[in-house]
């Protein structure tokens, strides 16, 4: 049962005025996403004390994606062992509710480009992409696929993913540790809560 | 399928042999006769069914085109080169100290037995002598990679087959091992730890301790939770036995090597049959051998041969000397002119390095990789002829792939 808040006795029948009531007696909220430094509270995001929330549609849906980014398990290489290695047990990448990895595109919202892609890949991946429903991001993660690493003179290799498909987010290492993966999905969150 | 186990194993115990010839004898008697569909008129024609390269089960980039019959599996043709780096060809472009980073990616969950192999290969052709402590240090970060590597097969081969549990379970001590392979060369895959002549670094302090404390856990886990949710689990049982049977002439004419082979019934281990290293001193190295050849004995190979590595592992950290652990070589070191196969018993099979030095330059003339993978792949399209599609995944995983190590 939702507790009712009761409004102060002394406002009862008073209307609200909009900029006293709601914004400078805004209540510091520990709700994620609301008032805290990484999502700074734009014009309209407002919280009352009548547990309302004033916001725009797109302003709640850019939020609401950024809680749960679907990810397509798209493991080229070595990365991908360390990106199983971010869904399992030690790593828990559920809590950051990023951890139903699709295998079919079309249920996916964020790519992650783990290996090396090969120009025998580069087609595929870019098919891919193609069939994952709009709006849809990719992490670039590791060397090999933000920009060739050190698979930089071979012959068969892609020089970065960021050839074939836009790229949101670069998440460096050989292979990346699970936190850096982590910090990359961090990344990407605030990114598609402010809309981009 | 959690429950499920739990359940079988508190009843489980010597009921288990029983099942387990039962099971297979089912299964080796329905492998034979599939259910032939009466064709009564009806227009029938056959499927050709892409898998991959994108595919949650292909272990990878791996692509099969499947040519079907209803559920059976008329043709199989691999298709391979996606994740092709041009490996041997960077070989040739690098040093030779560098070159040991570029042998970690070819199988990259067992890092350090590619490095022993290239390490191995430089160390032939100078005919370096490996000071006694490296070689312990080599046997037991060699024996860690390989549980590593089993690790990471029974979680996803878990995961193939519907059970998620043991994918968790088993990434949760990986990470043991990682930690403590961090610990000594600052990296939790692609080490870049071998040397010509030694390793990068001596063992920091404590870290045999942490090792032994390591082990202790383990051996309680491997006994306690992987045999108890899939040897008694009916589902795993079901889908395993009998599945995938390779007699051993075939094994052998196929050029299978590793685990594949000697779940076959053919004791053919490098660690014992071409031995390296301080392999023959060590008492406990018997090769772990069943003889079925199914998916199930595959399983057994590789879970006796974790055991085996707590075993070897033991034995090194009660033995290991003291000493220097890198061969004096000079500040630089020039490969003299030569050539060399090494090989080394991977945790797939066997890895080797054919170099080739002409002595002047820094870099190897030509350094031609065997991957286990590529070699032991080959079985797949006779293994899969035949059967059904559902098998499919089951027989693939059991051969335990890297696709790093198939295209290099």
């Amino acid at each position: 049962m939702p507790v009712q808040q009761e409004r102060p006795a002394e406002r009862s029948g008073v209307p609200i005025n909009f900029e006293q009531d709601v914004i400078q007696r805004r209540p510091e909220t520990t709700q994620a996403g609301l008032g805290s430094e990484e999502f700074p509270t734009r014009q309209g995001v407002l919280a009352d004390e009548d547990n309302m929330v004033f916001t725009s549609v797109s302003n709640l849906v850019n939020w609401a994606r950024s809680r749960s980014p679907w990810p397509l398990g798209y493991g080229l290489a070595c990365c991908a062992i360390e990106m199983i290695a971010t869904g399992a047990s030690t790593h828990d990448i559920a809590r950051f509710g990023a951890e139903v990895f699709r295998s079919s595109p079309r249920q996916a919202d964020v790519m992650i480009v783990a290996g090396t892609v090969t120009h025998k890949m580069a087609p595929r991946l870019r098919r891919l992409y193609e069939q994952m429903p709009e709006p849809k991001w990719v992490i670039a993660m590791g060397n090999c696929a933000s920009s060739g690493g050190e698979f930089w003179d071979s012959y068969s290799t892609l020089q970065g993913v960021d050839t074939v498909v836009p790229v949101d987010v670069y998440v460096p290492g050989c292979p990346p540790r699970p936190e850096a993966l982590l910090e990359g999905v961090l990344r990407l969150r605030e990114k598609i809560a402010k809309g981009g | 399928m959690c429950c499920g186990c739990a359940r079988r194993s508190r009843r489980a115990g010597n009921a288990l042999s029983t099942t387990d010839t039962e099971l297979r004898q089912i299964r080796e008697g329905a492998g034979v006769d599939l259910p032939v569909i009466e064709d009564e008129g009806l227009e029938t024609e056959e499927l050709i069914l892409n898998m991959g390269p994108q595919h949650p089960s292909t272990h990878g980039v791996l692509r099969l085109v499947l040519r079907l019959s209803g559920e059976k599996v008329v043709e199989c043709v691999p298709v391979m080169g996606y994740l092709h780096r041009g490996l041997e060809k960077i070989f040739e472009w690098r040093t030779y100290a560098q070159g040991v980073r570029y042998a970690d990616q070819a199988d990259y969950v067992s890092n350090m037995l590619n490095e022993h192999a290239y390490a191995g290969a430089m160390e032939a052709i100078a005919g370096i002598d490996v000071p006694r402590r490296a070689e312990y240090i080599r046997v037991i970060v060699d024996e860690l990679s390989r549980a590593a590597s089993h690790l990471i097969w029974l979680g996803t081969y878990g995961l193939d087959l519907g059970a998620t549990t043991p994918v968790l379970w088993c990434f949760r001590d990986r990470e043991d091992i990682l930690d403590m392979l961090e610990e000594l060369c600052g990296s939790r895959m692609n080490f870049n730890y071998f040397r010509p002549g030694g390793v990068l670094y001596d063992l920091p302090v404590g870290w045999l301790a942490k090792l032994e404390r390591f082990l202790n856990r383990w051996a309680k886990r491997i006994e306690q939770d992987y045999v108890e949710i899939l040897d008694g689990n009916e589902i795993f049982l079901e889908r395993t036995i009998g599945v995938g049977r390779i007699p051993a002439d075939v094994a052998k004419s196929y050029g299978l090597t590793g685990p594949m082979l000697r779940a076959c019934g053919v004791p053919w281990d490098l660690r014992v049959a071409r031995p390296y290293g301080i392999y023959p001193e060590l008492k406990s190295m018997q090769p772990v051998v069943f003889p079925e050849g199914d998916a199930f004995a595959r399983y057994k190979v590789r879970l006796g041969e974790m055991r085996l590595a707590i075993k070897l592992i033991r034995e090194c950290i009660d033995g290991i000397p003291g000493g220097p652990v890198r061969a004096r070589l000079g500040h630089v070191w020039k490969c003299p002119k030569g050539e060399a196969y090494y090989t080394v018993e991977g945790a797939k099979g066997e890895v080797g390095i054919y170099m080739i030095s002409d002595g002047r330059s820094p870099n190897p003339f030509r350094a031609k990789m065997r991957g286990a993978s590529f070699v032991n792949l080959q079985i797949l399209p006779w293994l899969l002829k035949g059967r059904l599609v559902a098998d499919v995944i089951a027989i693939l995983g059991s051969i335990d792939i890297v696709l790093g190590e198939v295209d290099r």
